[in-house]
């Protein structure tokens, strides 16, 4: 399921090896083609700019450390969520001229928003890790006025989704199989790729419902 | 030609063109079409065969008495129809939405239809204007307000909201800029199973991402290109169709987990009368002020006996669900009552010719030779 990356030249950050960081370059995951309301991820790059905003979850910080440069890290604002990963020092390391640590998205919207309201113009935002993560932040940039266009992202780690109940509307987080049950209704939601910006979430619609009960067996999303 | 249950009434005044059915899009599915509704349906085949295509023309009339004739269409259906999205409104404030910066798309959308018609169905609707103090006078809803155009505490809703709970057909408000189209405002109750609480906000091509076949062989570049040169006072319209067990309008995914299960009540003895073919007249206007287009999405529904009561419709229907590449079956939802369709449909195709284009002609096309 996790695509690894072959014998390609490999990012600097491998070549210092540890094996964290290791773990956090094979779970670079190549999504298979799509339909066009899926998001396509990128690759971050160092750009120039006023103020740098970073946010990133988990194993989402490796593709911060793959950019980080000095000039750029003493302009940079990093948010970042853990998760349970473990990258936080070495972000620390980095001397961002402001670095939060927040134990979950929701507890670091609020200071996401703060910034975003604070914003000037040639602020450079930066979003890694998993696409729940990523998606929320940039909706919380495009309601600022950024141009989705004009933010960089890069998927690391988890490739689980957030799915969005088309009938309850309810949230799951975290989404690895389909079909799934809805956290919140119970119906038995099969994961589609058209995916909504605005809401942040890829949306889940009733598998049985035609032939109630008839629920086809949970596979991975990508397998 | 069907004969029509005797209990339902209808409602509207004498001194108006039409009688208005009184019946209902669910619970006990009363809706049902008069003999002229049937004869003006908008069959959307104008071959034996069917696949995508872009299929615009300028809509400025039609055949006299047909669902082209006006800008915007008024039938048998207007008061139920109302009636039916006024109960998904009360049900899913969401079914209608328009982002903040919409608001002036809509007030040209109220103009444009209360314009429209005010000429062309004058015995129905008059407006009268002194300014920018309007008068409305709705007959068939029994509707007369007054109020200051462009003042939006003078309506008891938003100026889309409040025009299009008296308009037949789901409406899509779509901001143009950055050479595309954004669907930023929208009535959506009688959709063909997309939602607007989930695709607001989309450009064109994100909210058709998930038509199969159709971005493959291009359609919506060409259809976006020719549609962001649409100038004012010049309409386009297209038909599009798809296939509904039961007249039910309010075929959406938030209620999908309801109406699905619906689809696995066909029998080979009921078929005829709940299997309903789903014609979109999709019309595209500019409105001046905003430089956004307004994409109505008016629903008209027949039931299978109704359409091959019309001899040549029977002949190509059966030919077109036969031949139809299984993905579009199934991106439309019906593969799997396909082949009960097709055994019924069968009984109504002699294997004569068809002649060329959608109309019925009834005079013309010889009658059903088995």
């Amino acid at each position: 399921m996790i695509a690894c990356g072959g014998g390609e030249a490999l990012p600097q950050v491998m070549i210092q090896a540890d094996k964290q960081e290791v773990l956090a370059y094979m779970s670079k995951f190549e999504f298979p083609p799509s339909i066009k309301s899926r998001p396509v991820w990128g690759r971050l790059e160092a750009r120039a700019g006023k103020h740098h905003l970073m946010i990133a979850d988990a194993e989402g910080a490796a593709a911060i450390l793959d950019i980080a440069a000095p000039e750029l890290m003493a302009k940079s604002h990093v948010i970042y969520i853990p998760n349970g990963a473990d990258f936080a020092d070495k972000l620390r390391d980095l001397k961002p001229a402001q670095f939060y640590e927040g134990p979950s998205y929701s507890a670091s919207v609020q200071r996401i928003r703060r910034v975003l309201q604070d914003a000037h113009m040639g602020l450079q935002v930066y979003l890694a890790g998993t696409e729940g993560l990523m998606g929320q932040a940039m909706q919380e940039a495009v309601s600022a006025g950024i141009p989705h266009t004009a933010i960089q992202t890069e998927h690391r780690g988890s490739t689980a989704r957030r799915m969005q109940c088309v009938h309850c509307k309810g949230i799951t987080e975290n989404v690895e199989v389909d079909p799934f049950v809805c956290s919140h209704c119970g119906l038995n939601l099969f994961v589609r790729d058209h995916y909504s910006r605005r809401l942040a979430a890829y949306q889940g619609v009733c598998v049985d419902a035609e032939d109630p009960g008839n629920v086809p067996a949970q596979k991975g999303i990508y397998e | 030609m069907v004969e029509k249950p005797l209990t339902h009434g209808v409602i509207g005044r004498d001194d108006m063109t039409i009688q208005f059915n009184d019946e209902t899009f669910r619970d006990d599915y009363s809706f049902y079409n008069s003999a002229w509704a049937i004869k003006r349906f908008p069959f959307p085949f104008d071959k034996d065969d069917y696949m995508y295509s872009v299929n615009m023309e300028p809509h400025a009339g039609g055949r006299e008495g047909s669902i082209f004739d006006n800008r915007f269409d008024v039938d048998e259906h207007y008061v139920s129809e109302m009636r039916d999205r006024a109960l998904v409104l009360a049900s899913d404030p969401l079914r209608c939405q328009s982002l903040p910066h919409m608001t002036l798309a809509g007030w040209d959308l109220l103009e444009l239809i209360m314009v429209s018609k005010s000429e062309d169905y004058p015995d129905m609707f008059e407006l009268h204007r002194d300014g920018d103090k309007w008068r409305w006078i709705n007959k068939p809803l029994g509707i007369d307000d007054s109020f200051t155009f462009l003042d939006e505490t003078t309506l008891p809703y938003g100026p889309m909201e409040y025009i299009t709970r008296q308009t037949q057909g789901d409406f899509a408000v779509l901001d143009q800029r950055d050479d595309n189209l954004w669907m930023d405002a929208g009535m959506i109750t009688t959709q063909a199973d997309w939602s607007l609480d989930f695709d607001i906000g989309m450009n064109f091509f994100e909210w058709h991402a998930p038509v199969p076949l159709a971005h493959e062989k291009g359609i919506f570049v060409r259809a976006l290109k020719f549609l962001l040169n649409i100038q004012q006072g010049s309409p386009v319209r297209r038909l599009n169709w798809t296939m509904t067990v039961n007249p039910l309008l309010d075929t959406s995914p938030e209620n999908y987990h309801k109406w699905g299960v619906q689809k696995t009540t066909l029998t080979p003895d009921n078929l005829g009368s709940k299997q309903h073919l789903r014609v979109e007249l999709q019309t595209f206007f500019r409105l001046p002020r905003s430089n956004a287009m307004v994409f109505p999405i008016r629903c008209y529904l027949c039931a299978f006996q109704d359409i091959v009561s019309v001899p040549k419709w029977g002949r190509r229907l059966h030919r077109v669900i036969r031949d139809l590449p299984d993905e579009l079956a199934e991106y439309k939802g019906f593969a799997a009552n396909r082949p009960m369709m097709l055994d019924y449909l069968a009984k109504f195709d002699d294997g004569l010719p068809t002649s060329p284009g959608i109309w019925p002609e009834i005079e013309t096309e010889p009658a059903l030779q088995k």
